[in-house]
């Protein structure tokens, strides 16, 4: 009974308060405090998380189950850059203290840890990125269909930011000069016209909603109506 | 089976960051934030409208909770993307295949994470009910904490605490891409026949959904990241979309006083909607107005307002 | 729907086409974006408003004047961010403006370090570190640095990223909070970047400083509703770089113009893949409508 009593009791207590805090002008630090009290938290849970990884890595590797080589290689670089990042192997001497090997640079591609950054982090993540490109050709060519009137209106759409997007745009109604009567035909004004009216008014919408959404959650949460995210038992 | 009170005591702390964090800094921001700030009173002035904006929306919600709880009719619209979590599972179940369930990638500080778990909990239930096998990879080690509590009590409340299994709730890592490579690879090999992504997503949104696709998995999204949207709503069988993702906890609880903060929710959009009204007409007036009075009462009444 | 197996001549061909093994289509995005570059191709470019607009924001800003980058993206998003950051960092540089560089990502650190190497100290090699320009680097904290450096800006950095106290490094000795910029510039991937900097940093001081932006393509929609009241300018994804690199370019020749270049060279390959989805989006509709039974119910 505690086990869930005080916890909400705190919640609802501290949540008033920090609702109060955001109009009270010597309060305003109060939600960075609470904000690096969250970074210890997440920091000291890390370890926790760290834990689980490795745990999970060497079951998948002593089970063999499908997979199990790419958990070995998830092991080997975890290990790798936590013993070369804490503790600076091939660290860059610092200027001023050039005797003492903790003082130095390890974020330079000079050092093995910067080196594993420039180098094979940038250009994993930079790749996983550019997937992006191939799967949104694929979902283009899958769920754009003129199934009706709105998808035909989506489709336009479509086609007209796509050409405005790039030089096909102005190659194609660039001629039209920009005060003529027919300016309004050209493919960037056009797209700017959808852009700032349509899309933003489609956007503003959808984020007032979802901003009333996140106000009734909080006040779920803040008076204790909402208690699904703490366990039951 | 055994609880872990470590797990216990950091989701309560984690509930308390989420809600202290979540309604001062997401949603006031969202609701017109921007606006000046350089008197330094005790109060802050400059926020007064945003004051008054809370407290209406605010006391239309406990008034619309309370309505619920003292037994008037609360008619929420149907949820098709939740209505689907039953059969999603189901099949799931019938294949023989796992569930997976994906919270985002952001810590429980934001809001969109919590309502992730709190959907968690009763796809969990279900799963336990089915006896399916639930997958969980998380990007923060929170979060894996928080949902291995909640789904731990799934199982309790579906009378199946055997069946728990907190070695299928892992954390990954931080990084975004490197846990969208580990997701999407458990995916293609185990080839999961139901799919949920719940939470903060950014551009690994596309990545997770089209993988989902081509394995041919029943996928039900919900996030309140705008930009997202568009990318479930393409490759996704059912999506909430913002607000409805917010709602989905009270909605799935099927409790009155809940659903009753849902229609609270509505009044505050309705004032929404009755401000854009007024500010459209008097702006229009404003503008064909040669004396320029009404122009200068639009100014005031945008200033009042924010910003 | 009838089986496109059982629809024969050019209408079955093209019914079959909707269930393309969806490799074929990653094999034509690899060579529409390979083919361009290995050819080098580049196409006109004509500066837009918004790009006019981020160009003005900073030729306005007196010489001398200190501005605040922040870098808010990670590698991922580099290959379409880089291009801008690059501009934007060799137009102020060409502009005599001091230059804070900031981090609000965990690497957006590692890609202003970047920026200095490539722009900063080639081009501009009478920039001095810590008079010049000063790399504070990053902190943890999300938005909540932003609300601290509104209100108190050594309580947040009391170091910058090579560990010398603030009080040491002549820039930055006498700041006291966000009051001290002409303007920031956020160049940023998502959360927290941009619509945190209009947020919470112009939020709280609305008249010290202009925020201009660059964004990439797919979290622009919710950038716009800010510009151009609270955002005096918005460079939007590689097209909004290769507008302002023309703009920049025209009156600050760069040393070498494929540095200042990347975004007008990177329009190539984005045309061709343009109109590469545009034929695939053609092409699933005529399978479509190719697959619909003939006179029967749809």
């Amino acid at each position: 009974m505690l086990q869930r009593t005080i916890p909400i009791a705190i919640l609802c207590l501290s949540g008033a308060i920090m609702v109060g805090a955001y109009f009270i002008s010597s309060a305003q630090s109060w939600g960075e405090t609470v904000t690096t009290w969250f970074n210890i938290l997440a920091a000291v849970a890390f370890v926790l998380g760290a834990g689980n990884l490795i745990a999970m890595n060497l079951e998948k590797i002593s089970s063999q189950r499908p997979g199990w080589g790419y958990a070995a290689i998830t092991l080997v670089s975890f290990a790798f850059m936590l013993v070369v990042g804490l503790l600076k192997l091939g660290a860059v001497p610092n200027d001023k203290h050039p005797d003492i090997h903790l003082a130095g640079s390890y974020d330079t591609p000079a050092s093995p840890f910067g080196w594993m950054y420039e180098y094979v982090m940038s250009p994993l993540t930079a790749t996983m990125f550019a997937l992006l490109a191939f799967y949104v050709a694929s979902a283009a060519f899958r769920a754009f269909r003129a199934k009706n009137t709105e998808s035909i209106l989506l489709l336009g759409t479509a086609f007209i930011v796509l050409l405005a997007q790039t030089a096909a745009g102005m190659f194609l109604t660039g001629w039209i000069p920009e005060d003529s009567a027919f300016a309004f035909l050209r493919l960037d004004k056009i797209k700017a016209g959808i852009i700032e009216h349509v899309q933003t008014a489609g956007m503003r919408a959808i984020m007032i909603g979802i901003a009333l959404g996140i106000a009734a959650m909080s006040l779920r949460l803040i008076l204790g109506i909402d208690r699904s995210y703490l366990s039951k038992n | 089976m055994q609880r872990t009170t470590s797990a216990r005591g950091i989701t309560a702390l984690v509930a308390i960051s989420a809600a202290l964090l979540a309604p001062c800094t997401v949603a006031m921001a969202q609701a017109g934030d921007a606006v000046a700030a350089s008197e330094r009173g005790w109060f802050r002035g400059d926020r007064t409208a945003l004051l008054v904006a809370l407290g209406v929306v605010g006391i239309a919600i406990v008034i619309a909770i309370m309505r619920a709880r003292a037994g008037h009719p609360v008619k929420i619209r149907r949820m098709p993307a939740l209505e689907a979590v039953d059969e999603a599972i189901g099949r799931a179940t019938e294949m023989g295949r796992p569930v997976f369930f994906i919270p985002g990638i952001q810590d429980m500080t934001d809001i969109q994470t919590v309502a992730g778990v709190t959907i968690l909990g009763r796809v969990a239930r279900t799963a336990a009910e089915y006896d399916a096998k639930l997958e969980v990879p998380t990007s923060r080690s929170i979060v894996m904490s928080a949902a291995r509590d909640i789904v731990q009590a799934a199982h309790f409340e579906a009378g199946r605490p055997d069946t728990f299994d907190a070695g299928r709730i892992n954390y990954i890592t931080d990084e975004q891409f490197g846990y969208v490579a580990a997701v999407t690879g458990s995916m293609m090999r185990e080839k999961p026949a139901a799919c949920f992504y719940m939470g903060a997503f950014y551009a690994e949104s596309l990545l997770f959904a089209e993988n989902g696709n081509s394995i041919g998995a029943i996928q039900i999204a919900g996030t309140a990241e705008p930009s997202q949207l568009p990318f479930f709503v393409a490759a996704c069988d059912y999506t909430l979309i913002g607000e409805e993702f917010f709602a989905a906890s009270a909605y799935l609880s099927g409790e009155r006083v809940q659903l009753g903060s849902i229609q609270g929710q509505d009044i505050g959009k309705m004032l929404a909607v009755g401000l854009i009204a007024v500010g459209v007409v008097v702006g229009t007036i404003g503008a064909v107005d040669p004396s320029g009075k009404v122009s200068a009462a639009f100014e005031n009444l945008k200033s009042l307002i924010g910003g | 729907m009838t089986n496109p197996q059982h629809i024969g001549g050019i209408r079955g061909f093209f019914a079959r086409l909707g269930g393309i093994d969806r490799r074929w289509i990653f094999l034509a995005m690899g060579l529409s974006i390979a083919i361009p570059i290995l050819l080098k191709l580049r196409f006109p470019e004509y500066p837009g408003p918004m790009a006019k607009a981020t160009f003005d924001a900073v030729e306005k800003v007196p010489e001398g004047s200190t501005v605040l980058l922040s870098f808010d993206y990670d590698p991922a998003s580099a290959a379409e961010l880089q291009p801008m950051a690059s501009a934007l960092v060799h137009h102020c540089a060409s502009r005599k403006l001091k230059i804070v560089f900031m981090a609000l990502w965990p690497l957006g650190k590692q890609q202003a370090d970047r920026t200095i190497d490539t722009v900063l100290k080639p081009f501009h090699p009478e920039y001095r570190e810590g008079i010049d320009y000063a790399q504070l680097g990053f902190q943890a904290g999300n938005e909540g640095v932003i609300k601290v450096m509104a209100t108190n800006l050594p309580k947040q950095y009391p170091n910058d990223a090579d560990g010398k106290a603030i009080g040491d490094i002549p820039l930055l000795k006498d700041t006291k909070d966000l009051g001290a910029f002409k303007l920031v510039a956020s160049i940023s991937a998502g959360y927290p970047g941009a619509k945190e900097w209009v947020q919470y940093g112009n939020g709280a001081m609305p008249d010290a400083f202009e925020v201009v932006s660059g964004s990439t393509g797919v979290q622009v929609g919710q950038l716009l509703p800010y510009y151009p009241k609270q955002m005096e300018g918005l460079l939007v994804a590689v097209k909004g770089a290769a507008e302002y690199e023309m703009l920049v370019e025209a009156k600050y020749p760069a040393a070498d113009p494929e540095v200042i270049g990347q975004g007008r060279v990177r329009m190539g390959p984005q045309l061709v893949a343009h109109l590469l989805m545009i034929a695939l989006i053609v092409l699933g509709n005529i399978a479509m409508i190719a697959g619909r039974p003939r006179g029967g119910a749809r």
